[in-house]
């Protein structure tokens, strides 16, 4: 809602400057998002008349005039404006004046005397863009011909005037017209208020339009009017054209603005309709299946009896409190007018405006809520402008009255105000309170039972009031008070690690965290997730982020190259976040942890040889990161990783995720110009916990004994320590591989496994034959599985 | 006894210009040895007389100590000289680099996500989660944001279908929280969050911090202590003010914005209010025996303003030139 100050001041005009008084709508909950000058700074600018043109004698495009400014002597002017004439009223900086920066001359400018071309120039006439009040100009500002002359400029058209513009909340549609926040201006400073004044018409005409009510609940105030013998071409007066203006509202015709400027002034939105267009009577009824209407912004849309119209007898003419339909708006040569008024309630009209992509300054109120207490007088008042700016005789209203809204007595418990707030308002400053909000309201000891006014939508329970109170106390007079509680520990399980500790793990083994948009583009889930039903979004912001992601690889390979095409050579990136799936019509949003790694292993040093990033570099990230727990791996092919280089990961018999190196095809198709490993695991598993428990340690020293096997390539390392575990051989804590090595001295297609094993007895030493035994168990296996023991 | 002097004397001067441990053992051979010169003169004392043989015996043996004491302290001489030697020639340069891997860093909104629950948690919040792709209802309806209500045209919702949205809000939580759970109840939830919004100040996704207190004696003056306190703290500021200013919210009344004061003027830094009471009835709390309070943060501002970052678009870039800054 944007106002001019001059205009609210015409009600109510506390003893505040302008920014004091936006403070005071701001800490009220009206806040000013801006308050600005309607013009910029200039002075000495006056009305002035040209009196005479004279071709200049020494400049075709110039002309030579004389002004009156309101003194005695005309001033001589050159002016270069092709609409200079005799006769015209335009704005005059005369000599001293500072005109205000504008785009052709950014520090504003100082009047002078001047010669131009050999003839004295005592000042200049103006243009809008010249006085900093317009973008573009076609020349002189032609003023109105009634204008003062010699009045300054500023004074003649309130040009010292402010914009007040109010982020209106949802609940406070009553401000949405002035007399609404003149009434709150009042409460909050204690201003009078001066009532606006609507004088009743009388009717001199005897015709009246019959109006049918069909859905007396959607309207439950229907009043209308025909004013016949209007001059619909009448020009809308300068103040009122102003006011529109200055709430940002543009003039369009005499009829029109009025509706506008009773919407403006009480917040009760109006339809002016061509009654000459009209065929019978006005209905309000709901639409019909498969109506349609062309609405005054040429949009066509269907109906449905969801929707409230207006019809004549023939058909739909207008959107009830939304927007009226083509063909039934007063154009300027329309003679009758029917004037509509009306309360339709919110719950009819809310949602209605955004099903059809409209959003208009009716419907922005009825769904908020419109003062049912003023509709009928809202009507009165624009018959009185209609009929003193467009003249004509007006019919008697019909009115359709059917159940408006209940008001209800609220009850307002002093000791729940102490509550609620944590301030103890006696009964004096309650009502005192209740008063200047203008509530009626009846008091028993500590309660009030309240009344909530028809202006007011958002009054129904106590704490309603109680927010109400709370704002004109001012919430800065309420102290901040730390709260008073029974002090309880919380759980703090040991079961779970905290994700921050996890987060921690990568951190110390150079991972970077990243945080991408939860959507992606459909072909990253399609190419790199397999996934061709993924979560769309209905309403994407754009093409590229238009489902949820699955898998957080997408993020991750779009910030890799992000980073890529900045020059970094190295990069390692993790994410944890959510990811999308719907399954069986539930959509499933787990919590995965990913990383990707890409260029050297290490950053570039002194001593240490480059070595490229691969898949088991990253596999000891992911298995630090679930240490204690062990983790099994199997080759698994995955749409987004190379066939033979990538695994599924299990956790304690649980598939928790992937591992592996972007698939070649994909390393080329996203310009990655190195291998670039990934890793994606469930945080749930990542998360669990067990508490540990002490076990015995043992006495003697651990014996190792070293196995070294030559194998087929095919054969996996995990077959061969999964067959030793299987043996149970005695005394063997620790089974593990050490080194693999293929090559030189070996046959093509084969390698070379060597393990290490630990065998220890906690209470004993071992003996040779003991060892020896369990070793033999080992090296049995090992050859069942076709491994040769090395010597 | 003259010549006993000389061979001490002697053993001496020969001992301190020697700088080899082998070549030392072999001087000392020259008089303590079998051969030796001292060893052939305690030879002797058996020509003497009983009554000279202990005087003369005493004073060999004062000899053989002294160029014994001599041997050892020429040995731990050259030892430690040549430890001396071995060190030196070990010596590093201790200005090189060191070696290994880097170290990676937290996001900043994770950072300040971190800061916020560890401050929270100190006054016993609980943490508690909730979906992001979330049931219209609990994003809204319970929420006591009834279908077409204007309010819903404030949170440019993405929808996913028309019962689901992502949440445009954590308040959500919330519910899911108090359905859940039985009062007293302290909790705060951190987590993404979206609208369809995208500019300089605007991103369709963000972060956001709820807060949630019911109890039996809450106000909204102890909302007030909370919040300036936690800003307070946040910013390590006791000097920073905070200004509550009414507003509208459906699930809080009353309502507020939260502004702090910045640089000379106020900034926007979240929503709250006391719990509408008829949230409170979709999940059968008692409104008349509990209050509660609750607040919204945006997390991305405060990051912003606590590390003076400038647009928000670069937290989601993530522009390792950016990210690293916060390691």
């Amino acid at each position: 809602m944007k106002f001019s100050e001059n205009w609210l001041r015409t009600w109510v005009n506390p003893a505040l400057p302008s920014d004091e008084l936006a403070h005071v709508l701001t800490m009220a909950g009206l806040e000013v998002e801006a308050l600005e000058g309607v013009a910029p700074a200039f002075e000495n600018v006056v009305v002035a008349e040209v009196l005479e043109v004279a071709k200049h004698p020494d400049a075709d495009r110039l002309n030579v005039c004389r002004v009156n400014v309101g003194e005695a002597q005309p001033l001589t002017i050159v002016c270069g404006a092709a609409n200079v004439a005799v006769g015209v009223k335009v704005p005059c900086a005369r000599i001293g004046a500072v005109l205000p920066p504008s785009s052709d001359n950014e520090k504003g400018f100082v009047i002078k005397q001047a010669k131009v071309r050999n003839v004295e120039s005592f000042g200049m006439l103006c243009s809008e863009k010249e006085l900093g009040l317009a973008d573009e100009s076609q020349g002189l500002w032609l003023l109105s011909s009634d204008a003062q002359v010699g009045k300054t400029l500023r004074e003649y058209l309130e040009l010292d005037d402010k914009l007040f513009t109010l982020k209106l909340t949802p609940n406070r549609s009553d401000c949405s017209g002035m007399v609404g926040i003149a009434r709150e201006v009042a409460a909050l400073t204690g201003s009078p208020l001066k009532p606006l004044e609507i004088q009743i018409q009388p009717v001199t005409l005897s015709e009246q339009l019959p109006v049918h009510v069909i859905d007396a609940q959607a309207c439950p105030l229907y009043c209308g009017r025909l004013v016949r013998g209007v001059n619909a071409a009448a020009a809308t007066p300068a103040w009122m054209l102003r006011r529109l203006e200055r709430s940002g509202l543009r003039g369009i015709s005499a009829v029109v603005d009025i509706t506008n400027y009773v919407m403006l002034e009480m917040g009760q939105p109006l339809h002016a309709f061509d009654a000459a267009q009209l065929s019978g009577g006005i209905t309000v009824r709901r639409a019909r299946n498969c109506e349609e209407l062309t609405l005054l912004n040429e949009q066509t849309v269907k109906l449905d009896e969801e929707v409230l119209v207006i019809a004549d007898d023939a058909r739909v003419r207008a959107l009830a409190g939304i927007m009226g339909g083509q063909g039934s708006g007063v154009e300027t040569a329309a003679r009758e007018v029917f004037l509509e008024s009306a309360f339709f309630h919110p719950d009819a009209i809310a949602g209605k405006a955004r099903r059809f992509g409209l959003a208009t300054d009716s419907s922005f109120r009825f769904e908020r809520g419109v003062d049912f207490a003023a509709t009928r007088q809202a009507l009165e008042r624009a018959t009185q402008l209609l009929l003193e700016i467009c003249g004509g005789s007006a019919g008697a209203i019909s009115e359709v009255r059917g159940q408006l809204p209940a008001r209800e007595p609220i009850m307002l418990r002093r000791s729940r105000v102490a509550r609620v707030l944590g301030i103890a308002l006696d009964n004096i400053q309650i009502a005192a309170l209740l008063q200047r909000l203008q509530f009626e309201f009846a008091s028993n000891d500590d309660d009030f039972s309240v009344m909530p006014p028809s202006f007011r939508f958002d009054l129904s329970i106590e704490a309603d009031l109680i927010e109400e109170l709370a704002r004109l106390y001012g919430y800065d007079n309420i102290p901040a008070q730390a709260p008073q509680a029974v002090l309880t520990m919380l759980p703090y399980s040991e079961l779970q690690r905290p994700l921050a500790r996890i987060q921690q793990i990568l951190v110390s083994r150079d991972y970077q965290e990243i945080v991408s948009y939860a959507f992606v583009e459909e072909q990253v889930e399609r190419e790199l997730c397999g996934n061709e039903n993924p979560v769309a979004l209905q309403n994407p912001i754009a093409s590229n982020l238009s489902v949820m992601r699955s898998s957080l690889i997408g993020g991750l390979v779009g910030a890799l190259r992000f980073n890529l095409n900045r020059k970094q050579a190295r990069v390692r990136l993790f994410e944890a976040g959510a990811c999308f799936a719907k399954v069986n019509d539930e959509y499933v949003q787990s919590q995965q942890l990913s990383g990707l790694a890409y260029g050297a292993t290490l950053p570039e040093q002194w001593g240490a040889a480059v070595k490229s990033v691969d898949f088991y570099d990253v596999k000891a990230d992911v298995e630090a990161l679930f240490a204690p727990q062990l983790l099994r791996f199997v080759a698994a092919t995955h749409p987004a990783l190379h066939p033979g280089r990538s695994a599924q990961i299990y956790c304690g018999g649980q598939a928790v995720g992937w591992i592996g190196e972007l698939h070649p095809r994909w390393q080329q198709q996203y310009d990655i110009a190195q291998p670039a490993v990934w890793f994606e695991v469930e945080l749930g598993a990542l998360t669990r916990a067990a508490v540990p428990r002490m076990g015995e340690i043992a006495k003697s020293l651990p014996v190792r004994r070293d196995l070294a096997v030559l194998v087929d390539e095919a054969v996996a390392a995990q077959t061969l320590l999964d067959a030793m575990q299987q043996v149970a051989a005695p005394y063997a804590q620790e089974i593990a591989l050490f080194d693999v090595y293929r090559g030189k001295g070996l046959e093509q297609g084969k390698k070379s496994l060597a393990f290490r094993v630990l065998l220890q007895d906690t209470q004993k030493t071992l003996t040779d034959s003991e060892i020896e035994t369990s070793i033999a168990l080992l090296v049995d296996k090992l050859q069942q599985h076709g491994a040769q023991l090395r010597v | 006894m003259q010549e006993l002097q000389q061979i001490l004397d002697q053993a001496l001067q020969q001992f301190a210009a020697i700088s080899d441990e082998a070549e030392l053992e072999q001087v000392k051979a020259k008089y303590l040895g079998k051969e030796g010169s001292l060893t052939v003169l305690l030879k002797g004392l058996g020509k003497l007389s009983a009554e000279e043989r202990p005087a003369a015996g005493a004073r060999i043996n004062q000899v053989k100590q002294g160029i014994e004491s001599a041997l050892q302290q020429r040995r731990d001489a050259l030892q430690q000289n040549k430890l001396e030697q071995k060190l030196a020639a070990e010596a590093l340069d201790v200005t090189l680099p060191g070696r290994g891997l880097g170290t990676g860093g937290l996001h900043p909104v994770t950072r300040t996500l971190e800061r916020i629950e560890q401050l929270f948690h100190s006054l016993g919040f609980a943490i508690a989660s909730g979906p992001e792709i979330e049931r219209d209802f609990y994003n809204f309806t319970a929420l006591n944001i009834p279908e077409n209500h204007p309010a819903r045209a404030m949170h440019d919702t993405f929808y996913i279908d028309p019962q689901h949205v992502l949440r445009t809000h954590t308040s959500p939580v919330q519910v899911r929280y108090m359905e859940a759970n039985q009062p007293p109840l302290k909790i705060i939830s951190s987590g993404r969050v979206y609208r369809v919004d995208s500019d300089a100040t605007h991103s369709p996704m963000f972060h956001q911090v709820e807060g949630l207190w019911v109890d039996e004696q809450i106000s909204f003056a102890n909302l007030k202590g909370v919040v300036q306190d936690f800003l307070q703290r946040f910013f390590e500021r006791d000097d920073l003010q905070v200004r509550f200013r009414p507003s509208f919210f459906p699930f809080t009344e009353p309502s507020a914005e939260m502004d702090m004061s910045w640089n000379g003027g106020w900034l926007e830094i979240g929503g709250c209010g006391m719990v509408h009471p008829n949230v409170l009835k979709h999940v059968n709390i008692d409104s008349e025996k509990y209050l509660g309070f609750a607040f919204g943060l945006g997390v991305e501002r405060l990051a912003m303003l606590r590390y003076g970052v400038n647009d928000l678009r670069l937290f989601y870039e993530s522009d390792l030139r950016f990210l690293k800054q916060f390691n």
